[in-house]
């Protein structure tokens, strides 16, 4: 049995004051690391219902490429997106790939006409705090999260974001195959 | 005959292009919002500190209800998303009891500063009715980069 060395008062002041930091990076929830974090991690699985009242669950799109985008009606760069995501769905729809919109306001009418008026052909469903929570803090516009067809988050894009860079991610996700 | 085919050009393009123009959120940009009106985010946690020897300021987030629900900065107040017209009268009531000279500081951080809706109409609300002492938080990116990754005091 060895015996505990006493530790000076002032040493130990040093010692909390230094360690303190690291202490709380350890503590820090997901939230404070962003969407960023969420790479190379399953992605969180959610049921909800979209604008139409069809029921979404993500883990039904196992075996294909999700493109997974958070954005709203009031942020610009999300409606830049949204034209360019409605001619992905029509363009590798057929090769696995599955585009979900989740709309970040507080109410649902604008998004419900923005989508009527932009023919969006994907579901769209009104995310939550919670839904933002566990894709590791979605606390600005636009998110995208890429899912590769096992259901792991390939990529995430955040703000707005050179959507070719984004294209050739799907394209190589999609060439990855199935199951 | 070429006058004629100019203006049906013309009216074909008005017609097709306003609907589109409408469809995009009208905003004002952050960017008219006078420099020396900000404040950084760095210079924001000693105010709201405990033992701040200054009177802290009033915090108001101005954008979206959901973005407070899940984190916002500790100790501010959801006031209506300065886009939107329910979210100024919001706004308005919320400060109803507040003093004029009262220091206030209003922010976002739903988009990139210069494409954020709601900071700069919440802004002028406030000197229009007669604010003498708020500024405006600058958050360049968005609120989770420039203060929850950062570590300043946030509440969920």
């Amino acid at each position: 049995m060895g015996h505990a060395v006493p530790i000076p008062r002032r040493v130990g002041r040093m010692l909390s004051i230094a360690l303190l930091p690291a202490l709380m990076l350890l503590t820090l929830p997901a939230i404070a690391q962003g969407p960023a974090s969420m790479v190379d991690k399953p992605a969180p699985p959610f049921v909800r219902t979209d604008l139409h009242d069809h029921p979404v669950d993500l883990t039904s799109y196992r075996g294909q490429v999700v493109l997974l985008n958070f954005w709203a009606t009031w942020c610009a760069p999300c409606q830049i997106e949204i034209p360019q995501f409605v001619r992905w769905q029509s363009a590798y729809g057929a090769q696995g790939l599955q585009i979900l919109g989740v709309s970040m306001e507080d109410d649902s009418a604008p998004a419900l006409a923005l989508t009527r008026r932009r023919h969006v052909n994907y579901p769209v469903l009104m995310g939550d705090a919670k839904l933002g929570r566990l894709y590791g803090g979605v606390l600005g516009l636009p998110v995208t999260f890429l899912i590769d067809r096992q259901g792991k988050i390939a990529a995430v894009y955040k703000g707005q974001t050179d959507l070719s860079v984004m294209e050739r991610e799907i394209r190589r996700l999609l060439s990855a195959g199935g199951q | 005959m070429k006058r004629l085919i100019l203006l049906a050009i013309f009216s074909g393009i008005l017609v097709f292009a306003a609907p589109h123009s409408f469809a995009q959120p009208s905003h004002v940009s952050a960017t008219t919002i006078p420099t020396d009106r900000l404040i950084q985010p760095a210079d924001l946690p000693p105010l709201l500190a405990p033992g701040s020897t200054e009177k802290p300021p009033v915090v108001l987030q101005v954008g979206s209800r959901i973005f407070y629900t899940e984190a916002h900065i500790r100790g501010s107040i959801y006031a209506g998303a300065g886009s939107q017209p329910s979210g100024l009268a919001l706004l308005q009531k919320t400060v109803a009891s507040v003093p004029k000279d009262k220091f206030i500081v209003l922010y976002c951080g739903c988009c990139p500063w210069n494409r954020c809706p709601n900071i700069a109409p919440a802004f002028d609300r406030l000197r229009t009715l007669g604010y003498t002492n708020v500024k405006v938080l600058y958050i360049p990116n968005n609120f989770g980069d420039d203060w929850v990754s950062k570590g300043y005091p946030t509440d969920k």
